[in-house]
């Protein structure tokens, strides 16, 4: 079971490999967004504080999202997925590998990347600690999530639209919790808290999603 | 591979009545029978709803008569949540029991749930314009609604984007249940958000002091959006049968209904 | 041992098939032939269990495929209509994650010598994309040649878009799964013939 599962992280994880452009972009689109509310809202150093971890987030939410097509669709379209579906091991297995490929290639770039973004809006070394610790608990559930949208959309007319519709609303509470780590550590509060929130989802998420993700697979192939 | 395709009418035939009306022929007629009474009631509980909110209940010493909206917005919210969880229920008995019907219900229900939503979205602006000054606050209860509303257009249009109709119905099915376990964390995340919250001062349905005529006239008004919502929906669960099971034999001795 | 029992398929609502039978003993070949939009490719699809029957069912050895889930998928080799060739990977590794995931894990010199066997010797290490389609359904099925170990192959059209070699080659690689004790089902255009196999036929009127 181990071994199917690292077989197909390595075989995702390669595959991202072969087209480090499309990773690229979506680190780009990532800096690019952030970089945009500044020039819309003017650069005074406590209106950007106050917007920061807000701006960061939703920027690596949409960021996220952009990346989900890649998770299943080019499987789908080449018939790649129906082997998987009739795999020697359960389905589960490689929805885990595929997810966890995919945050490998985007949650983690995304959270390595945000300081660099933090100290565009002037966040001081705490709040940076707790946006990157907010994003290494929260970009996985967001490929978590993202999964189950992007299994359901499999083969829909307007697939790109509508996984944002289905998905985004769902990435509340990560954003709301995430946003709000940073905020607390800006204000100098205690933020333990939104960080153990977001380890709850991660969990709840970890147990519940995969299984939406297999269902909505077996019916996406029917 | 099997497939619990179940005989409805073989459980007729042993007793089970209840499964009976699970086929859509079935269905069909008695949906088409029953809508008239629904009608009827949704009118004269709307009727005396409106009466003891509107001429009966004392005007509020703090909002003046602005508060008589809540007749129409709280019980509009109710029903939107409320038809949330139905519509991911009936998803549920539809991937079990793999029954046609149960996702046409969910099909039928997402736009009244919709409409509701909206509804309670629209009024709650216009409460808010006299009690707080503006048409839109970040307030928990309306912004929970907000996503709620966003909840109903996504599984519409995923329905709408999916040809065959019975896996549109499975991949509804599976995203209401998703929405339905992700509603509460939604709301308990947007409550905990909104620390601005304003929402006590006007918390009419949490206050000791409500008028019980006001409690009567919200219920009956609530009563009275429970009945329009049956009807609505099987009229509209009719429709959806009329569409699908066009090519049914059963469909065409009716001559493609009445 | 795979029985259908009863089977019944049906795509937008419309019924392709109903109360299909058939029982398929080891070491023979079962020929699905019909017209196009018959319900080939779903038929297959319901056999290796991608997709559902509206009746009936698919028993492996006596037992529910379905309820077999993985069980099943390890005796099972399926090519479908789709190659499931990774543009981006070469038709080594293609072979390799292929064969993986129905749980055989096979040394490099193997997997070139399968490729060899489908002509495609010294192309082992160039992207798929570079490859023409018929070499890509070439690299697809080289999978025959390392699958000795999967008592059921189903396979959709496989011998189209390939030239009269490789039509040979993988004729003989299936007249050796039969003469194994494996068994097969197909969906071809062309004629076959096998020495020496045993072939049911079975008609999808449409």
């Amino acid at each position: 079971m181990l071994a199917s599962l690292a077989g197909i992280i390595e075989r995702d994880l390669r595959l991202a490999f072969r087209r480090k452009g499309d990773v690229a972009q979506v680190l780009v689109f990532f800096v690019i967004v952030a970089s945009l509310f500044p020039l819309g809202t003017g650069a005074e150093p406590n209106q950007l504080r106050a917007m920061g971890p807000g701006v960061v987030w939703v920027a690596a939410l949409l960021a996220a999202l952009l990346s989900l097509n890649r998770l299943f669709a080019a499987d789908y379209a080449d018939g790649s997925l129906e082997q998987m579906l009739i795999a020697a091991h359960p389905l589960a297995v490689t929805v885990a590998g595929k997810t966890i490929a995919h945050w490998l290639t985007t949650g983690l770039p995304l959270t390595l990347l945000a300081p660099l973004l933090g100290v565009q809006y002037d966040l001081p070394g705490a709040a940076l600690g707790a946006l990157v610790a907010s994003l290494a608990l929260g970009t996985p559930v967001l490929s978590l999530i993202g999964a189950v949208g992007a299994a359901l959309t499999l083969g829909t007319r307007g697939a790109a639209v509508l996984l944002a519709l289905l998905v985004l609303p769902l990435y509340v509470p990560v954003l709301v919790f995430g946003a709000g780590a940073v905020g607390a550590a800006l204000a100098g509060l205690p933020h333990g808290a939104h960080l153990s929130l977001l380890g709850a989802f991660l969990v709840f998420s970890t147990v519940f999603a995969p299984w939406a993700t297999c269902a909505a697979l077996r019916i996406a192939l029917d | 591979m099997s497939t619990k395709e179940l005989d409805f009418g073989e459980h007729a035939a042993r007793g089970e009545w209840w499964l009976r009306y699970a086929a859509p022929q079935a269905f069909f007629p008695l949906a088409g029978r029953l809508i008239p009474y629904f009608v009827v009631l949704a009118v004269v509980f709307a009727a005396c709803g409106l009466y003891l909110g509107f001429f009966v209940a004392p005007t509020d010493f703090q909002q003046g008569e602005a508060y008589r909206i809540i007749f129409l917005h709280v019980p509009a919210a109710w029903m939107s949540m409320f038809l949330y969880v139905v519509m991911a229920l009936w998803g549920a008995l539809g991937f079990v029991l793999n029954t046609r019907l149960s996702g046409m219900m969910a099909s039928a229900i997402a736009p009244t749930g919709a409409l509701f939503t909206f509804i309670a979205l629209w009024t709650g602006a216009l409460w808010g314009k006299p009690t707080w000054g503006t048409w839109w606050v970040w307030d928990a209860r309306l912004t929970s609604e907000l996503i709620l509303l966003f909840l109903y257009v996504g599984f519409i249009a995923l329905k709408a984007s999916i040809d065959d109709p019975r896996r549109a119905d499975r991949a509804g099915a599976v995203l209401a249940l998703v929405g339905v376990v992700n509603v509460p964390i939604i709301y308990f995340s947007v409550q905990w958000w909104n620390t601005l919250h304003q929402g006590a001062s006007v918390s009419l349905t949490r206050s000791p002091s409500m008028a019980t005529t006001m409690l009567w006239g919200m219920l009956l008004m609530a009563l009275a959006a429970w009945m329009y919502a049956i009807a609505v929906c099987l009229a509209r669960v009719r429709l959806i049968i009329r569409e699908r099971e066009r090519e049914m034999a059963w469909m065409r001795e009716l001559g493609g209904g009445e | 041992m795979l029985q259908a029992e009863s089977l019944a398929c049906e795509r937008g609502g419309r019924l392709l098939f109903k109360s299909l039978e058939f029982t398929l003993a080891p070491g023979t070949l079962l020929r699905v032939l019909g017209p196009n939009g018959a319900g080939k490719t779903s038929l297959l699809r319901i056999l290796c269990g991608l997709a559902r029957p509206v009746a009936g069912r698919v028993l492996w050895s006596g037992e529910d495929a379905h309820a077999l889930g993985e069980e099943y998928g390890r005796r099972l080799l399926y090519l479908g209509h789709l190659s499931a060739i990774k543009e981006d990977l070469t038709p080594r590794e293609n072979l390799r994650f292929a064969q993986r995931l129905v749980g055989l894990e096979a040394p490099r010199a193997a997997l070139d010598e399968a490729l060899a066997r489908l002509g495609l010797a010294g192309r082992e290490d160039v992207p798929a994309r570079y490859l023409s389609q018929g070499q890509k359904r070439r690299a697809a099925l080289a999978r025959l040649a390392l699958s000795r170990a999967l008592p059921l192959w189903i396979l959709d059209e496989p011998l189209a878009a390939l030239d009269v070699h490789a039509i040979d080659t993988v004729l003989a690689l299936i007249g050796t799964h039969l003469a194994d004790g494996g068994m097969a089902v197909l969906t071809s255009h062309q004629e076959i013939e096998l020495a020496s196999a045993s072939i049911l036929r079975l008609v999808l009127a449409g």
